[in-house]
């Protein structure tokens, strides 16, 4: 089996992980095709998930911006997200391979939230890893899984933010490898999980493909996407990689593109990283000159994180994927005008993609016709952008 | 010294070899050569160095601490071999540290940097056997021995190529889990250690801290011991901390006669 994108994946892992990684390889190659799990899994994307989310015109803000938008309207996914995509095709496998605790990292909370969600409807023991500094950010998120009947770690070690809530994660895995599934909530990790990831939240593209033959008769020519580990944006990009459509994963630019020895202060991996090693895979990695990993930033929890899935990592380095960044400012007006224009709140994070399809909607490198895929919903960062505003 | 050249010497006196582990730069790169040298004074066979590393996921909190304040108080990879070069003890000095250290020198220039440095032996908690080729081939040209962990859930069939593969020993990992004191040993190591099939001497480490523990690995058929966390929690305490870890380190070396 092949492992890499490219250079980039592989599996990079203490040795006691070989024999989880191997096991969940075979057990989602087996179940993948298995009538019983996928109409389990569909049943539950329809019923609980609330799928297929609409494909949205989003008339005002095409109208102001001169070319034709269209919103993928992830946000509303139940938990207000797309990682319940994910969750659910993962919690699933790990029924099925008789797993009875689940673990978790998450940076926003909404990939937390969304494991917590199916921890509770699939009857699994749930942990959530999450850096004290994104369970200040993001309260709403810490007391919902809390509700949900998971318990919430707080992580207080390195940056305190995602990237330390992984390595506390993959300690546990590590300790509880034989009744235990490590939910990776993003693209990345080692082996088989930026593929299992990617393809669980493929339905996004595959619905967006038949939604926008239906409307518009064609693919559009551009699809925007923000891209923190990326698996929202592999999740709409995958099914359109051998169709003539323009793909931009949008990168959170932070305060702005600087680094010093310790810090970035943005999270642009794919546009500023280089080749490394992190949390079990090769991929593009912000660090220094000596390789030590650096604290990334950004207004956006989701996208705060100092790697990125290595087959974005790939197909950015192919230029099939054009990577780009929006700062934190930008990212703020593009909450406000989306939800004013449309109103549509959006999450920080998903504000990203918007901000640039703002940006750059003149400069013609768009096309005339534009997805973006709106991630998530805003609810849970309204006390930051309060706190931001006072 | 080379770490097979330390084993035979053992073996001639019919002892077992004890392995230390301490993080370079812990307290401070100025106080880790007396640290060294006071471990070797006291009967540390060989010394396994830590380059640390910003996320290091195979340790636990005690060695997590550590690595943090390394980095904190200025250790760096160009350091580090600063340090290794001006050392003055006659024992095998090993490098454990994690791959993207290594990954972002190029291997083949850290390797070459760990030969000049006097390093006799790499052990990579994060670089399973199958993503290792390169790295075993630069090593074999510089002459460094390349020590893979084996694991209580490792396949027999891992097991084989792993032995097959590592050189200057056999590093065996006691217990599922990561780095850190325990209060007891698996009561399967025995069971491990005999299923390696191996002439290379065969280490246990991960969680072991005392002289009992040392003799209980010692009569389950292990050739050395490794013991990290104990002393790294000894410098930690910043208490008497050079006296209090010779004493340790002749403590657990009695376990090993």
């Amino acid at each position: 089996m092949n492992h890499y994108y490219g250079d980039y994946g592989g599996q990079y892992v203490p040795e006691i992980l070989m024999p989880p990684l191997q096991e969940l390889e075979e057990a989602y190659e087996q179940y993948k095709a298995d009538p019983e799990f996928t109409s389990q899994l569909n049943d539950y994307l329809e019923n609980y998930a609330g799928r297929s989310t609409p494909l949205y015109y989003a008339k005002n803000m095409s109208a102001k911006y001169g070319i034709k938008i269209y919103l993928k309207r992830e946000d509303l996914v139940h938990g207000g997200a797309h990682k319940l995509n994910n969750t659910l095709g993962q919690a699933l496998l790990a029924k099925f391979m008789g797993k009875k605790r689940l673990i978790a990292e998450t940076g926003a909370g909404q990939h937390g939230t969304a494991t917590a969600m199916v921890g509770a409807k699939l009857g699994f023991e749930t942990m959530v890893y999450m850096g004290s500094k994104d369970v200040k950010r993001q309260l709403p998120n810490v007391y919902r899984m809390k509700l949900m009947g998971t318990e919430v770690v707080s992580v207080d070690t390195g940056s305190k933010t995602m990237k330390d809530a992984i390595n506390e994660a993959l300690r546990d895995w590590v300790t509880n490898v034989s009744d235990t599934h490590y939910l990776i909530g993003s693209v990345v990790g080692p082996y088989p999980f930026p593929k299992i990831v990617r393809d669980f939240q493929s339905v996004i593209g595959r619905e967006v493909k038949e939604q926008v033959m239906k409307i518009e008769g064609r693919y559009p020519d551009s699809i925007v996407a923000c891209a923190g580990g990326g698996s929202n944006a592999m999740g709409i990009f995958y099914p359109f990689l051998d169709d003539e459509v323009n793909l931009f994963a949008v990168e959170a630019g932070g305060e702005k593109l600087r680094e010093d020895d310790k810090i970035a202060y943005h999270s642009a991996s794919l546009a500023t990283g280089e080749e490394g090693i992190l949390h079990g895979a090769r991929t593009k990695v912000l660090q220094n000159r000596d390789g030590q990993i650096l604290e990334s930033t950004s207004v956006a929890a989701g996208l705060d994180y100092a790697g990125v899935g290595p087959e974005l990592a790939r197909l950015s380095e192919t230029g099939r994927v054009k990577p780009c960044y929006i700062t934190d400012m930008e990212a703020l007006e593009a909450f406000h005008e989306l939800s004013r224009l449309e109103g549509i709140i959006p999450a920080l994070e998903s504000s990203h993609a918007i901000a640039y399809v703002m940006k750059m909607a003149d400069s013609g490198i768009l096309g005339d016709t534009v997805v973006i895929n709106l991630s998530g919903r805003g609810d849970k960062d309204l006390q930051t952008i309060m706190d931001m505003e006072d | 010294m080379r770490i097979s050249q330390k084993f035979e010497e053992l073996k001639d006196k019919n002892e077992k070899a004890l392995i230390a582990y301490v993080c370079a730069g812990d307290p401070d790169p100025e106080t880790t050569p007396s640290i060294v040298n006071a471990l070797v004074e006291a009967g540390a066979d060989i010394i396994e160095l830590g380059l640390p590393f910003s996320d290091p996921v195979a340790d636990g909190p005690t060695i997590q601490a550590a690595t943090c304040r390394a980095i904190e108080a200025g250790m760096n990879t160009e350091r580090y071999f600063e340090m290794i070069k001006d050392l003055k003890v006659n024992v095998p000095l090993i490098c454990m540290t994690y791959y993207n250290l290594i990954y972002r020198q190029g291997s083949k220039n850290f390797v070459k940097k760990c030969a000049e440095a006097g390093i006799s032996g790499l052990i990579i908690p994060d670089l399973p056997l199958h993503e290792a080729d390169e790295l075993i081939e630069i090593c074999k040209e510089e002459g460094i021995d390349n020590i893979f962990l084996v694991a209580p859930n490792t396949s027999d069939q891992r097991l084989d190529a792993i032995s097959s593969k590592s050189s200057g020993f056999i590093y065996v990992v006691s217990k599922l889990g990561v780095t850190g004191e325990g209060k007891n040993i698996s009561s399967n190591v025995a069971g491990l250690l005999d299923k390696i099939n191996s002439n290379l001497p065969k280490a246990v480490g991960f969680g072991i801290s005392n002289r009992k523990h040392v003799e209980e690995m010692v009569a389950a058929g292990a050739d050395a011991v490794i013991v990290g966390s104990a002393f790294v929690n000894i410098i930690a305490s910043k208490d008497n901390v050079i006296s209090r870890l010779k004493e340790i380190t002749k403590d657990l070396k009695e376990g090993c006669r």
